[in-house]
C-alpha cells in the first residue's frame, strides 16, 4: 500500500524500522523482563536525528510534525511499544514548550531536546486527578521571582530518566480549571524528588514514577504561557499528541499480525499449516483490515494536525480510540491464533497484548475520548455545521 | 589531515546463489550492500575525524550503481565520495584493483591515513588493502583491532594487530594504511540528516583517463595476473541418516554403523 509519503518521510520510516530491527529486537525480551530503561536505544535514536523530526530547523530539528512522529512511533512499536513510549513521551513533554513557550524558553531547551541529549516528561496526572483533571492538588505559589511548587504527580512516564518536566499545577485553586498553569521544571531542582517506580502489566521498559514537589522553587521565567492557561496548554498538548498513541497502537497491532502470520504458516495441525483453515484466514483478514482502517485514520488525523487546523480534538480522539481498540482486539486474536504458544512468554504476542491495553487507558481513557467526540458532535450541530 | 576510506559494494550474502551451469554468482535480483567489514573502517575514520580535525573521503571502484554504497557512507557522516568507474576497470583482480585505487589515492595527496575493511565478504582475499599500501609505497598494518594513538606531530600511528593467539602492538609512520577487524568498534547507523545530505551529494566519477597510469595494460582483466580457471560451488553435504524407534534399537543400529566404518 502506498501512503503517499514524501522521500524524507520514507527515510524517517526506514531509519526507524532499521533501528527497531537491529537495536530493539535483540533487547526487547530482556528490557521487558528486567523493566530496564532503554538508554542504549535512546542513544541510537538520538544519533539518527529522530528526536528532532518534529522540531524547527533553527533548533536543530528537521521541521516535520505530528505525522513524522507517528511514522517513527509506529515502527518502533511494531517491535516494542515500551521503547517507543520512552521516545514518544519526550515529544509529549515537549509539545507544551513548542506550542506555548516563548523564544527564550525555546532557545534554552529545544536544541538539547532535538539532539536527544535531554529527555522530557509531561506531568498532569495525580492520585485524585485522572480523567477528571480538575482534581489537581499540586500548587504553585508565586513568591518574588520564584514559583514554589508543592504536591505529588503520579504515573509520570519517563519520570526519573527525563531531564526536563512540563508540569501542570494550580496557581489559583478558587478559579478551578481556569486556575491551572504550566511550568518547566528541571531535574535536580532542590525540592523535586522522585517517588517509587511502578510495576506495570505492559510497556515495562518505560519508567513510570511519582514526582514529588516539596517547596520546590523554580524561576518565574519557567511559567509557560500565562497563569491560568495550564488547562489549555494540557488539552492542546494532548490533542496534538493523541494521534501518536494511535500510531503506537497500529504498530503493536501490526507486530502481532506479523507474528501470527509467520506462526500460522508454520504450525501444522490435521496435516496442514493452520493458515489453510478458513477460521484462521478470516481472523487474519479482519485483523489486517482493522489495522489498515486504523492506519488511515491515524495518518489522516496526524496530517490534519500538521495542517495547522484548530479543530483537531475530535479527529485526534477518534484516531486514538479506534486504533487502540483495534490494537487490543488484534493482539488478543494473535494470542488466540498462536494458542498455547501465544500464552507463553517464549513468543512475543503475549507481551504485545499486555502492551496494547495501556493504549486504551493513557492520554485520556477511551471512554473520555468518546465524551470528547460526542461533545464536538453536539457543538457542531448547535453551530449548524 | 585527509583520511581516505576504501570500500566495496557486495551482494548481500544472506541469499547468494550460484548458477549451476556457469558456476558464477547470480547477481540479478540480489540486493547490494556496503561490505560489512568496511563499515568498521568507515566508523573508525569517523571516530578519529574530530580528534584529528580530518576531512574524510570514501572511495570505491565499481559499476555506476556502486555510488549507492558511497552514499550510505556519506549518510553515516563521511564528507565526500569518489567513484572509480570505467569499463576498462572491469574484471580486475586484487592486484589491478589495488593499483587502480592507489592511482586515485595519489590524486588526493597529501593524505594521512587510509582505512580499509579486513576483507570483502564476496572475494574474501584480504589483499586489496595491503596491495594499495604496496603500490603507494607506504607502511600498513592489517587486522587492526585497536588504534592506540595517532600523533600528527610525530607523524606516527600505533595500533594493535589481531593475531590468532593474541595481538601485536605496532607503530608505523604516517601516511599509513590500516585494515580493520570487527573487534575495533561498533559501526553507527546512518542519521536522518546524513541521509538528507547523501541524497543531495554529487559523486564525481573518475574514469581511466583521469588516472595517471604507467604502461598500456594497467587496468582491469588484462592487467590482472590472476587467472580464474574455474569457480564452482562445493557440493552440499549429503543428508544424514536418521534412526528411529526405541532407544536401545537406535543405539544398536548406531553401534553397527560405527563398527562397519571401522571407527571402533
Amino acid at each position: 500500500m502506498d501512503y503517499f509519503l514524501t522521500e524524507e518521510q520514507e527515510m524517517i520510516r526506514d531509519l526507524a524500522r532499521r533501528i527497531a530491527q537491529e537495536k530493539i529486537l535483540p533487547l526487547r525480551v530482556e528490557l521487558d523482563e528486567k523493566e530496564e530503561f532503554p538508554w542504549s536505544i535512546m542513544k541510537n535514536l538520538a544519533e539518527a536525528d529522530l528526536f528532532g523530526i518534529y522540531l524547527p530547523e533553527e533548533y536543530g530539528g528537521t521541521s516535520g510534525g505530528c505525522f513524522e512522529l507517528c511514522l517513527v512511533v509506529e515502527e518502533l512499536s511494531r517491535v516494542c511499544a515500551g521503547v517507543a513510549l520512552c521516545f514518544a513521551t519526550s515529544a509529549l513533554g515537549t509539545f507544551p514548550l513548542l506550542l506555548f513557550g516563548n523564544d527564550q524558553q525555546k532557545k534554552k531547551y529545544l536544541s538539547a531536546i532535538a539532539q536527544g541529549e535531554k529527555l522530557v516528561a509531561f506531568a498532569l496526572t495525580e492520585a485524585n486527578a485522572g480523567s477528571d483533571a480538575g482534581g489537581i492538588q499540586t500548587t504553585a505559589r508565586l513568591e518574588g521571582n520564584e514559583y514554589v511548587l508543592n504536591g505529588t504527580k503520579q504515573w509520570i512516564t519517563n519520570g526519573g530518566e527525563a531531564e526536563i518536566y512540563t508540569v501542570i499545577a494550580m496557581t489559583d485553586k478558587a478559579r478551578g480549571s481556569r486556575g491551572a498553569s504550566a511550568f518547566i521544571v528541571e531535574k535536580g531542582t532542590p525540592g523535586f524528588e522522585f517517588g517509587k517506580k511502578e510495576k506495570k502489566l505492559g510497556i515495562r521498559s518505560s519508567s513510570t514514577r511519582e514526582l514529588i514537589f516539596t517547596d520546590c522553587k523554580i524561576p518565574k521565567e519557567n511559567l509557560l504561557a500565562r497563569e491560568g492557561m495550564g488547562f489549555i496548554v494540557a488539552m492542546k498538548t494532548l490533542d496534538t499528541s493523541r494521534p501518536g498513541i494511535g500510531a503506537q497502537a497500529i504498530g503493536i497491532a501490526q507486530g502481532a499480525l506479523d507474528e501470527a502470520l509467520v506462526y500460522a504458516r508454520e504450525r501444522i495441525q490435521f496435516g496442514k499449516p493452520i493458515i489453510s483453515f478458513q477460521a484462521i484466514q478470516h481472523m487474519m483478514a479482519d485483523m489486517a483490515t482493522q489495522i489498515e482502517a486504523a492506519r488511515f485514520l491515524v495518518y489522516g488525523a496526524a496530517r490534519y494536525v500538521d495542517s495547522g487546523a484548530k479543530d483537531i480534538s475530535k479527529i485526534s480522539a477518534m484516531a486514538k480510540v479506534f486504533a487502540s481498540d483495534v490494537a487490543m482486539k488484534v493482539t488478543t486474536d494473535a494470542v488466540q491464533i498462536l494458542g498455547g504458544y501465544g500464552y507463553m512468554r517464549d513468543y512475543p504476542v503475549e507481551k504485545m497484548m499486555r502492551d496494547a491495553k495501556i493504549t486504551q487507558i493513557y492520554e485520556g481513557t477511551n471512554q473520555i475520548q468518546r465524551n470528547v467526540i460526542a461533545l464536538q458532535l453536539i457543538k457542531e450541530k448547535a453551530k449548524g455545521k | 589531515m585527509n583520511i581516505i576510506v576504501c570500500i566495496k559494494q557486495v551482494p548481500e550474502t544472506g541469499n547468494i546463489k550460484i548458477d549451476p551451469e556457469t558456476h558464477t554468482l547470480i547477481r540479478s535480483g540480489v540486493p547490494s550492500i556496503v561490505n560489512p567489514m568496511d563499515l568498521y573502517a568507515i566508523e573508525e575514520a569517523l571516530r578519529w575525524k574530530e580528534k584529528l580535525d580530518a576531512s574524510i573521503t570514501v572511495m570505491t571502484m565499481g559499476p555506476p550503481q556502486a555510488q549507492e554504497a558511497l552514499k550510505e557512507a556519506i549518510s553515516m557522516g563521511i564528507d565526500r565520495g569518489i567513484l572509480l568507474s570505467d569499463k576498462k576497470f572491469a574484471g580486475a583482480d586484487t592486484y589491478a584493483t589495488s593499483y587502480t585505487l592507489s592511482l586515485a589515492i595519489r590524486k588526493l595527496a597529501p593524505y594521512g591515513l587510509i582505512f580499509c575493511g579486513k576483507q570483502a565478504i564476496d572475494g574474501d582475499t584480504a589483499q586489496v588493502g595491503p596491495g594499495i599500501a604496496e603500490h603507494l609505497n607506504i607502511p600498513h598494518i592489517a587486522y587492526v583491532r585497536k588504534i592506540e594513538e595517532i600523533d600528527q606531530d610525530k607523524g606516527i600511528v600505533k595500533a594493535q594487530r589481531l593475531m590468532e593467539d593474541g595481538y601485536e602492538s605496532l607503530e608505523v609512520q604516517i601516511p599509513a594504511l590500516l585494515t580493520v577487524v570487527k573487534e575495533i568498534n561498533e559501526p553507527r547507523l546512518p542519521s536522518l540528516k546524513g541521509k538528507m545530505r547523501a541524497r543531495k551529494a554529487e559523486i564525481p566519477i573518475w574514469e581511466a583517463t583521469d588516472l595517471e597510469k604507467e604502461g598500456e595494460d594497467a587496468f582491469g582483466l588484462s592487467a590482472s595476473p590472476t587467472q580464474v580457471k574455474t569457480i564452482f560451488a562445493p557440493p552440499s553435504k549429503a543428508k544424514g541418516e536418521i534412526f528411529t524407534g526405541e532407544a536401545s534399537i537406535i543405539a544398536q543400529s548406531l553401534l553397527e554403523r560405527i563398527r562397519a566404518q571401522k571407527i571402533i
